[in-house]
């Protein structure tokens, strides 16, 4: 591939130290950590079916699902902004601002943990979190069957996706996670496409970016692997006094202020950021990192240090991260039962 | 004489010969060498950094709780079980570390 050389010397020049500029198997090799997975994986208690996704669908973008009639998962989770809502912080049941911005659900079969807290573990657990919580769809469960009980075109939906389980809590929510793994997906973006191969897929100073983005920069220390996150938790500076993770674990330090490490994939998509909408765009979060976060708690990531990146660096990282784009997967609304 | 027998029951019961173990976990790459970890009351184990970015190894499930707390690369902390359970053994920082600990009798 001719792009390496470019890159080795590019490392040598900005990273000496830094791991990368030991030569091109060493390049080659993390090169590799970015490589697209072939297959969604689905886990053994909720395994693939065509009518398992086509009732999450069906469900994910029905209202009814909220003590409203007016709030689906899609609402706040809209495709076409990136499975985000681009607002600072989400609108829940009666247009009330909640604590924190929207996360993505972007490559959502891959994520270790869900939430900004990483409070659920599971797709199940968390589809049926904010579908019950007071602020959010304020649907208590019970009611949220009896709805769909009382909807006959559910029914052979479920009989097919969940033959002799019936309308539940359970289903509802193993229907849900399994057209979030199938639909959530991101295409292949430029990156990737440079990544297999294809030359002139990023420009130069992209090229740049991604060499300052896994050395000088280092945001591949927890920006890691093909979905530029290792889903880890940390505090980054962000100011306020949202103890994230730490409300979890109040004993642990390191978790107080501490929020998930979101996917890199469409970020250029998902203004304003961070899990405040603190940061209104890309560049602001680039100056965010540059001067080692805005507040310095005990608590604070020992990764976030100033950067002491030059402007021409912060464009070149800028025009990196904008490689990560790609169209959304086709996404049909589905006709709501009836 | 049954004072003596007794005596000499306890100096060779083998619960009072078995030593006190110390078993040994690395982490690297974001991952712990060992996803399972099933130990005796009273051993010990020694986590191991031989990672490039810090750790924070705890348990919060009852019966096993313990915080070692940030933990640099290239450092190691030992922590003693003294009493049977079961629980979690996990990152604080990286979710997908976890180890099944189970501490018998």
């Amino acid at each position: 591939m001719s792009d390496f050389p470019f890159v080795i010397l590019a490392l040598g020049f900005l990273s000496a130290g830094a791991g990368l500029a030991q030569g091109q198997p060493e390049v080659q090799k993390h090169m590799s950590l970015y490589n697209r997975p072939n297959a969604v994986p689905y886990p053994e208690h909720n395994a693939y079916s065509p009518a398992r996704e086509k009732l999450g669908h069906v469900l994910f973008f029905d209202p009814r699902l909220s003590a409203s009639d007016w709030i689906s998962c899609a609402t706040c989770h809209n495709p076409g902004l990136s499975w985000g809502d681009g607002l600072p912080k989400a609108k829940g049941h009666g247009m009330q601002t909640l604590a924190r911005r929207t996360p993505t659900i972007l490559d959502a079969a891959w994520m270790k943990s869900l939430f900004w807290d990483g409070r659920a573990e599971t797709l199940e657990e968390q589809a049926v979190g904010p579908i019950q919580a007071a602020g959010e769809m304020a649907l208590p469960l019970a009611e949220m069957v009896g709805k769909l009980n009382r909807i006959d075109g559910y029914k052979p939906l479920f009989a097919a996706a969940y033959p002799g389980e019936g309308i539940s809590e359970k289903t509802v929510a193993k229907a849900i996670a399994t057209y979030e793994r199938a639909a959530s997906v991101s295409t292949e973006a430029p990156f990737d496409r440079w990544i297999k191969g294809e030359k002139q897929a990023i420009s130069s100073a992209a090229r740049r970016g991604f060499v300052l983005f896994n050395a000088k920069a280092a945001c591949s220390r927890c920006h890691s692997g093909w979905r530029l996150t290792d889903d880890s938790f940390h505090d980054i500076g962000v100011a306020g006094d949202d103890k994230g993770r730490g409300a979890l674990f109040p004993d642990i330090e390191v978790n107080q202020f501490a929020f998930k490490t979101p996917t890199l994939r469409n970020v250029a998509w998902r203004a304003p950021y961070m899990h405040d909408g603190s940061e209104a765009t890309l560049a602001d979060v680039i100056e965010f990192y540059n001067v080692g976060g805005r507040e310095k708690r005990a608590s604070l990531s020992t990764l976030i240090r100033p950067l002491n990146l030059t402007e021409q660096e912060r464009k070149e990282l800028l025009e990196f991260l904008e490689t990560l784009s790609s169209p959304v997967q086709k996404t049909e609304i589905p006709m709501l039962p009836k | 004489m049954y004072r003596s027998i007794f005596l000499g029951l306890i100096l060779v019961h083998p619960a009072t010969l078995a030593l006190a173990e110390v078993h040994k976990v690395y982490q690297k790459g974001k991952s712990f060498s060992t996803q399972e970890l099933k130990i005796k009351a009273g051993d010990s184990v020694v986590f191991h950094n031989d990672d490039d970015t810090a750790h924070n190894v705890f348990s919060s499930s009852a019966g096993t709780r313990f915080n070692l707390k940030i933990q640099n690369p290239g450092t190691k902390n030992e922590q003693k079980f003294e009493k049977p359970g079961e629980g979690d053994i996990r990152c604080a920082i990286h979710p997908s570390m976890k180890i099944k600990l189970k501490i018998e009798e």
